[in-house]
């Protein structure tokens, strides 16, 4: 559905992209992952017609230089953060983005039903939360009911119960059989939303996997930060250096250093010692 | 979902996609600041100067009208230019700054329709504060008795909304060399400080220390758009340039009767060139 062959972009003598090369089948969940400044958004914009690069874009067979417009078509895009249009109503914002792609006001209806926007439709842009503009873009998206969704960052800006709301909508996007081509930071969210991840650095491909081998591809590691029971934290300490994880105390309990997919491997040597658990958390 | 089949169509400009633009445009101007600040500043800066105009008073050669609508052209020389401008300036780097621009260029339409549609819906708000201002100005003389050239009057005002729209093209041209909205605002204040008071002053100073001759001072006024207007409106409601001294003189005697159009072509070459400038230059940013 989208082809990408050595895809490379400079901004001025710094190339941000590099020898980027990606076949995404049609009704293939794909996610670019990196860290910032990796050049995850610079592909969505370059298959989008927004900046000049080099390479090869096609989608659905077309070329995406010479036919932005038809390309464009049949892709919607969720940008970050609605960030503008600001004085705009989500109805106004709706109407005139279905307008541009010539589809009537019922359709607006449908897609703000769709997304549970339909409360909302009267308020400003300004006055909407981050989920509420994050639903409204998702909206905008939906109006041409496209084949292709592109989505920057869909969860960056949201607190935890917009950004689980916003996963089980694009879910469902996801098993109507449209290609979603994802940009993330998140591997949570990457692991639950996508058949395929393409990790990269520095614009170039580190590692194409499934989501569940990501961690162990990259070697990521995170901490666990354990709350534990009154005066068992030298105990935990003990367990933890005993069965070779890097732990150290804090104020509130234990740090112990895990693999992000080995994370149950601390806690069950713990629960196996007998040291009570009261609460974790992860950081990375 | 979309097919397709019905999508697969030419790259050509359509206009309906221009109008939903430019309709956008012009909401936008209805529902913001700058429109009524400019539209009330326009109409309450003419209507002072009508109102100020004294009925059966000839000064510098014009009678009740003429002194009005002189007073208007110098009112619109400076006022007009700097609306143009600005809103130039600030329509493509600002909507490239806030996401605007890649937003709306993430729909299928191509960088000529979004920059076409941008610009006639800001030329149509333009009008709406010109020929408003003018409007109240005309409705004040008249009900003071001072009596309208209703003919020379709408020429005035037609000449203004060019001037207006020339300097929007201008404005967009600076906006697309520039990444921020600032930066292509300090540069269009610069142009319109060029414009509306340098380039004049510079002209008459250049004239008395070089003694230029009378057509080549006629050649460096028309260069300057600002210049053009006030000749050309001028020429509209009075008929002769002798005020302007031995410039106005010389483009009388050059060009007699047609001189009036032929500083209307200059003005429409004011509008068309940094337009389709702009236009050119849009369609070729590399990174919005």
């Amino acid at each position: 559905m989208i082809e990408i062959q050595r895809l490379t972009k400079r901004y001025g003598s710094t190339e941000v992209v590099k020898d980027f090369t990606l076949d995404v089948g049609a009704g293939e969940s794909v996610a670019l992952w990196g860290p910032n400044g990796a050049g995850k958004t610079t592909v969505v914009r370059c298959i989008l017609g927004l900046v000049k690069y080099e390479g090869v874009i096609t989608v659905d067979g077309l070329d995406a230089r010479s036919r932005g417009k038809a390309v464009r078509a049949l892709m919607g895009y969720v940008p970050q953060e609605l960030s503008f249009y600001d004085e705009m109503t989500a109805d106004d914002l709706l109407d005139y983005s279905a307008s541009l792609r010539g589809i009537g006001p019922d359709r607006v209806d449908e897609v703000a039903e769709l997304v549970d926007l339909t409360d909302h439709l009267t308020k400003r842009v300004r006055e909407l939360s981050g989920g509420l503009k994050q639903r409204l873009g998702i909206a905008t998206a939906l109006l041409p009911d496209p084949p292709i969704l592109l989505l920057d960052e869909p969860t960056s800006n949201l607190d935890a119960r917009s950004r689980d709301a916003a996963i089980e909508l694009l879910e469902d996007l996801r098993r109507d059989g449209r290609t979603l081509l994802v940009t993330s930071h998140h591997i949570e969210e990457v692991a639950m939303l996508v058949d395929r991840v393409v990790a990269m650095e520095d614009g170039r491909i580190n590692v194409i996997c499934g989501p569940t081998d990501l961690a162990e591809k990259l070697g990521l590691r995170v901490w666990l930060h354990l709350i534990l029971a009154n005066g068992s934290a030298d105990r935990a300490l003990a367990v933890l250096n005993e069965q070779g994880f890097s732990a150290k105390m804090n104020s509130r309990g234990v740090l112990v250093e895990v693999s992000a997919q080995g994370k149950g491997d601390a806690v069950a040597a713990l629960q196996h010692a007998g040291v009570e658990i009261k609460d974790l958390e992860v950081w990375r | 979902m979309t097919s397709v089949a019905s999508i697969d169509s030419p790259e050509r400009p359509d206009l309906s996609t221009i109008g939903t633009i430019a309709g956008k445009e012009i909401r936008d101007a209805i529902h913001s600041r700058w429109f009524w600040l400019w539209t009330f500043a326009f109409a309450g800066l003419a209507s002072f100067t009508a109102a100020v105009a004294l009925p059966g008073s000839q000064v510098a050669g014009f009678g009740n009208f003429g002194r009005t609508a002189a007073s208007l052209v110098a009112l619109a020389q400076i006022i007009v230019p700097l609306m143009g401008l600005t809103l130039g300036a600030y329509s493509i780097a600002g909507q490239k700054e806030n996401g605007a621009l890649r937003f709306l260029l993430s729909h299928p339409i191509s960088r000529t329709e979004a920059f076409w549609g941008t610009y006639l819906g800001l030329a149509a708000s333009l009008a709406a504060t010109v020929f408003g201002g003018f409007g109240i100005a005309g409705i004040i003389t008249v009900a003071q008795g001072g009596g309208v050239n209703a003919d020379s009057f709408i020429r005035i005002a037609i000449l203004s909304w060019l001037l207006a729209v020339s300097m929007l093209g201008l404005g967009m041209l600076i906006s697309t060399f520039a990444d921020r909205a600032s930066a292509a605002l300090g540069i269009a204040i610069f142009t319109w400080l060029g414009f509306a008071f340098i380039g004049d002053l510079g002209v008459i100073g250049t004239s008395v220390a070089t003694s230029l001759p009378t057509w080549s001072l006629l050649l460096t006024a028309v260069l300057n758009p600002v210049e053009a207007f006030r000749l050309a409106s001028l020429t509209a409601f009075s008929g002769s340039l002798d005020v302007l001294g031995p410039a106005g003189r010389y483009a009388v005697d050059t060009f007699g009767d047609n001189l009036g159009w032929m500083l209307f072509l200059v003005m429409g070459a004011w509008v068309v060139v940094p337009t389709i400038l702009a236009w050119w230059r849009f369609n070729r940013i590399g990174d919005l």
